[in-house]
């Protein structure tokens, strides 16, 4: 069944939406580049000057050439610790080395000698996740001071600071993920772990080191006077200490041996579902921005967007008379079959049990779910309780919780309260989830959480038996509207890892496609559900 | 017209004889050596045979056995090509002997020719003009120093039994004669058994012009001349008909003295008389000298073949199955203009070494025929003839043919070996040959133009850097980033220097390359890539050589980042004992100079002996252990030092 369009690319609100698309993508864009600047000109020189290579051109250069690269966190950090770690100083994706799809974690030295924020330790944290859900080989370009010593009461002491790292290493490689290091840089203190805990480390001379200790702290504890390279250099880890595999003569050497040991992993992909001939759309991805209101307010049909994301346009659409607010359907996505869950109006009951029964559909049949989000929220008032929609709300809920799919959420619009639950939000474990820069989260929106506030605030005035103006009422809403709106923007929530970025939405098919193909690296496995509120 | 013929030859001219010979439906027996097993002309044969080793004397030389070989497989005639055994009169009544036909002239016309003193005599008998000179049996130094001052300098010593510009020296004056009669003479002796020369005038702008005659015993023709004074050191570069300058009664002057000489002789099939011509001021009637006559067909036969659309090969085959000449001198008549260009395996910058290799890839210009005996996967071995092709053009005018020609040699494509293919571009581009002036120095004196060294621009750069990459064909999700474009390196190494260029890859059809301070932006219409605007030159790849066709081509070796030499510890100046052991023997002493993996010392430890190797070449400063010591692991055994540390110190 092709979708058919009743957008209309000349009408005046295409072209509006269209320019206020790219004016949100403009803001989202600069703060992206600001982050793959890393630790600014002076820094970058500084570091080229030293025979290194810049991060971003390691990761290039151990990828295939030319192979896509899925980054997840860009503009992590954005705004945080006033601006010092564009990039939370850590570049994480994923791209192919050998043809093989792996995970990408490489520290930028030159945003504070790689030393690791709160961000960093949770970028990182999220990459191994990342990893090990979609059984991805971990390859870490390390180059990094260790924590960032002002920050340690948030990066050494809890679960998921510092120690994970190495944690996640084992688990992993118990799991059999292959965990690569390369030493391009600096590897100290807890930071040794890193090549200590990985199956195969390389390391480059008298640039690469590993210690513990490094040696202002050696002369510190014990007075012995020792240079880095002889404490922990290249030539010391590969000939004496056995800390390192392979040593490197530069970064182009040690990048090429990270690609042979991938060559050497004897790694492929399970087989899960029935790949068809990839096909374009019908309709062309860019057209995205015209057909999508650029206010959240507006309502459109949910169709417009997967017509164009979709292999020929074609869907399968499911129970299409029926909780016509939420629209499933069975599409392919560059030749991957996938199931998709896509809001068109606030849920209903109706809505909700249609939703709940089509991820039990994709479960039995092993076919990953995309969840494209914009949600206002449940549907509320007495003949909804009453029908206990809460009870509707939680079979979907349970279903989105429990099925062993891989979910990929893309937030492409509002996402709010318990809507988010339903729709696969991040507390749910989608394997990726991707939000465009016209997209807002929040409990709910600025305006109501507002309304919420000043309700009670205007009973306890006139319990009092004092009045409240509506002047006085504004301006008590504005600051709780103004804090809403900061926060529910996508740059504030991708800066704090709330996602695994804002991406262009015309880009959406390719992230869709490249994100499906990195969790088929991992086996589905079979689902059990929770029981059900019937 | 027989039904089975024996090609005694390889490479090109085989091919050719072949292509002739099957379509007139006469069955091909090939003849090989053990390096040509796999060979083009092999493969076009209807029937091969191996004669022998890969050495010409073990098997392309070897008669006798190619004489069986045709009697084994029923060829009723042979074919010699030219070369090897062609210009053979034992071996031409050999195979008469056998009951065969050779196909060519009789093993008398060959002996009347090839010695050059007594050819001369012959011709000068039948009115065939010569050049003054001294072709006496009288080989006493002082009378040829004689000779040689009655003739008047400057005058050419040549070998009698020569030819390929062996034993030949160029004497300015009467001074320098006696030297070098004396390096003539050694030469010769060397390259023909024969230490006999003769004397002569020197042409001082000389030309050399040669008439394709053809004959049946009886009667000749001759097919117009060739004109190959673009020659490098007596060998031939580029070749043409007919000759720029040429008048009609010259021609027929010319003409008429090679059928002379032809006929003087009985002579058949098909043969060649060369003349020196003297240039100096412009062509005369009276300015043309015999030289020599090849009693063969010759390699650049297909510049007659074009002009006269003469199949010389179909001729030679129907004259000596019996036939009398094909057509009679009225009915030849010359179209248009033809060129003819040698393209070598030959390492120009290095004096035009002959060079070896396998051709990892050889296309030619569409639109210009290419005699060629070698393939795409074929190799270029170090027993024969470096030759991968003769690209032949036919045009109306000269103007047209050299435009052509230009065109098929810009359009050549060969990757695996060098090749003299820019310096026959730069020849075919050089202006005096474009006007016509053609004299047998041009090339000599013009040799360091006509040998520059190609220059490689950032297009070519980018270009062989999207193959070293595999980034020419892209797929639908080659370079996907979300916000910026990553930047990827690639070194290659340019005529010895390293190249680093650098590529942003920005989707499946878009690239924007960085070499030094120059960019360029590779962008794909369609399937094809364009590179600042400008189609991409093709490009060859084999394993990590890049070959961009531009420029005739332009190598890159890709550096291989793992090719650097990584891993190893220390210098390798010092043999360590790898466990606790005893030293078993030493099998070195101080001051021997040793190469890498020489054994050195054996070590027996852990009931095994572990041998003990030199990690790379050096010179042995000493030796710390004796046989029957017990070493610990670790302990130095030899000591080595860098080769000619010696000497260095000792200098000082």
């Amino acid at each position: 069944m092709k979708l058919t369009s009743q957008a209309l690319p000349s009408s005046d609100a295409f072209k509006a939406n269209h320019a206020a698309h790219l004016d949100a993508l403009g803001t989202v864009r600069a703060a992206a580049e600001q982050a793959a600047a890393g630790g600014g000109e002076k820094s970058r020189a500084r570091h080229e000057s030293r025979g290194k290579m810049l991060p971003r051109d390691r990761v290039a250069n151990l990828l295939d050439p030319g192979a896509p690269f899925l980054e997840i966190g860009a503009t992590a950090a954005h705004g945080l610790y006033g601006g010092a770690a564009p990039c939370a100083g850590v570049i994480a994706g994923i791209g192919r080395v050998q043809g093989l799809e792996v995970m990408v974690i490489c520290n930028d030295a030159t945003v504070k000698g790689g030393t690791y924020y709160p961000m960093t330790v949770k970028k990182h944290l999220r990459a191994q996740e990342i990893a090990q859900e979609n059984r991805l080989p971990c390859i870490y370009l390390v180059d990094s001071g260790g924590a960032n010593l002002p920050n340690q009461d948030e990066v050494f002491p809890d679960r998921d600071h510092f120690g994970r790292i190495f944690y996640n290493q084992a688990r992993m490689s118990s799991l059999g993920i292959p965990q690569i290091a390369v030493v391009m840089g600096s590897c100290t203190a807890g930071g040794a772990y890193v090549p200590a805990m990985s199956d195969v480390t390389i390391i480059v001379r008298d640039q690469g080191t590993i210690f513990l200790a490094g040696p202002p702290l050696v002369k510190a504890a014990t007075g012995e006077v020792v240079s880095a390279e002889d404490l922990g250099g290249g030539d010391v880890h590969t000939r004496l200490s056995g800390v390192a595999d392979y040593l490197a003569e530069d970064d182009a050497h040690a990048l090429a041996l990270a690609r042979r040991a991938v060559g050497s992993l004897n790694r492929a992909k399970p087989a899960t579902v029935q790949w068809e001939t990839p096909e374009e759309p019908a309709y062309d991805p860019a057209e995205i921005l015209g057909v999508v209101p650029a206010d959240l307010r507006t309502p459109y049909d949910i169709r417009e967007v997967i017509m164009r994301l979709v292999d020929g346009s074609r869907f399968d659409e499911f129970k299409p008379r029926f909780g016509e607010t939420l629209v499933t359907g069975f599409a392919h996505v560059k030749g991957c079959p996938v199931g998709i869950v896509a809001n068109n109006g606030v849920l209903f009951s109706e809505a909700a049990q249609k939703g709940a029964h089509f991820v039990e559909l994709c479960s039995q049949r092993a076919i990953p779910l995309v969840f494209l989000q914009n949600i206002t929220g449940f549907m509320v008032g007495r003949k909804y309780e009453n029908e206990g929609i809460a009870r509707h709300g939680a079979k979907m809920v349970t279903a989105v919780a429990s099925t062993n799919v891989p979910k990929i959420t893309m937030l492409v619009g509002g996402s709010f309260g318990a809507g988010n639950y339903g729709m696969a939000g991040r507390a749910y474990s989608p394997r990726f989830m991707w939000t465009w820069p016209n997209s807002r989260i929040s409990v709910m929106g600025g305006p109501q959480a507002a309304g919420v506030l000043a309700t009670v605030k205007r009973d306890a005035i006139e319990r009092a038996g004092e009045t409240w103006s509506a002047q006085e009422e504004a301006a008590f809403k504005q600051p709780t509207i103004d804090m809403f709106e900061e926060q529910s923007h996508p740059l504030y929530a991708s800066a704090r890892l709330w996602d695994d970025g804002v991406i262009d939405p015309r880009q959406s098919r390719d992230v869709l496609s490249l994100s499906l193909s990195a969790s088929l690296c991992a086996p589905i496995e079979e689902t059990r559900f929770g029981v059900f509120r019937m | 017209m027989f039904d089975t013929i024996l090609i005694a030859n390889r490479g090109e001219i085989a091919c050719r004889v072949m292509e002739t010979a099957q379509a007139l439906g006469v069955r091909c027996v090939a003849v090989y050596s053990d390096a040509d097993a796999g060979a083009k002309h092999v493969a076009m044969a209807d029937l091969a045979v191996h004669v022998g080793g890969s050495l010409p004397a073990d098997s392309y030389l070897r008669g006798d056995a190619i004489i069986q070989a045709a009697l084994d497989t029923g060829a009723q005639a042979v074919h010699p090509g030219y070369g090897f055994l062609s210009e053979n009169p034992a071996f031409v009544e050999a195979v008469e002997a056998a009951g065969l036909t050779f196909i060519g002239p009789s093993a008398r016309a060959i002996r009347a020719m090839g010695l050059k003193d007594a050819a001369k005599a012959l011709m000068v008998e039948a009115g065939v003009p010569v050049v003054p000179g001294y072709h006496g049996a009288d080989q006493d130094d002082a009378r040829l120093a004689d000779e040689a001052d009655k003739i008047g300098y400057p005058v050419m010593i040549k070998a009698v039994a020569g030819g390929g510009g062996k034993g030949m020296r160029l004497v300015e004056h009467s001074r320098d004669f006696s030297d070098a009669l004396e390096s003539a003479r050694s030469e010769a002796r060397k390259a023909f058994g024969n230490a006999d020369v003769l004397v002569e005038k020197f042409v001082t702008q000389p030309r050399h012009i040669e008439v394709q005659v053809f004959g049946d015993r009886t009667r000749a023709v001759h097919l117009f001349e060739r004109d190959c004074s673009l020659q490098r050191r007596h060998q031939k570069v580029i070749e043409e008909a007919p000759a720029p300058g040429m008048t009609p009664r010259m021609r027929e002057a010319m003409g008429q003295a090679a059928v002379r000489a032809a006929e003087a002789i009985g002579y058949a099939g098909a043969g060649t008389v060369e003349f020196i011509v003297d240039g100096s001021g412009g062509l005369r009637p009276d300015g043309f000298f015999f030289m020599e006559m090849n009693t063969r067909l010759q390699v650049e036969h297909p510049v007659t073949e074009l002009i006269t659309g003469v199949d010389l090969v179909e001729w030679q085959l129907r004259v000596a199955s019996g036939e009398p000449l094909p057509a009679g001198q009225d009915d030849l008549k010359i179209t248009g203009h033809a060129f003819e260009a040698r393209l070598y395996a030959e390492d120009v910058p290095k004096g035009f070494l002959p060079a070896t290799g396998t051709l990892t890839h050889l296309t030619f210009a569409r639109g210009a025929r290419a005699d060629s005996g070698v393939r795409a996967g074929d190799t270029i071995s170090p027993f024969y003839d470096p030759m991968i092709a003769k690209l032949i053009v036919h045009g109306p005018n000269r103007a047209v043919a050299l435009s052509r020609l230009r065109s098929a040699l810009a359009g050549t494509q060969v990757a695996g070996t060098v090749t003299n293919l820019g310096f026959l571009g730069a020849l075919a581009g050089h202006d005096g040959f474009g006007r016509g002036e053609v004299d047998t120095g041009l090339i000599a004196r013009d040799i360091d133009a006509l040998t520059v060294a190609p220059v490689a621009g950032p297009r070519h750069v980018a270009a062989a850097g999207m193959a070293a990459l595999g980034l020419c064909d892209a797929q639908a999700e080659t370079g996907f980033t979300l916000w910026q474009p990553l930047r990827r390196q690639v070194a290659m190494l340019w005529q010895g220097e390293e190249v680093v260029a650098h590529v942003m890859v920005e989707g499946p059809d878009r690239q924007h390359w960085q070499i030094g301070e120059d960019t360029v932006v590779a962008h794909r219409v369609g399937e094809v890539w364009h590179l600042d605007g400008q189609a991409a030159p093709p490009v060859a790849v084999a394993g990590l050589v890049i070959t961009v066709f531009d420029a005739y081509g332009l190598v890159f070796d890709v550096i291989d980042p793992l090719d650097r030499a990584g891993g190893a510890s220390g210098d390798g100046n010092l043999i360590e004992a790898p466990m606790p052991g005893l030293v078993k023997s030493v099998h070195t002493q101080a001051g021997q100079a040793v190469k890498a993996g020489d054994r050195l010392a054996v070590l027996e430890a852990m009931k095994m002996e572990h041998a003990l190797l030199a990690a790379r070449d050096g010179v042995v400063a000493e030796i710390l252990a004796a046989p029957g010591d017990q070493v610990e692991a670790g302990a130095a055994l030899v000591r080595l030092e860098p080769a000619g540390a010696d000497a260095a110190e000792a200098a000082q």
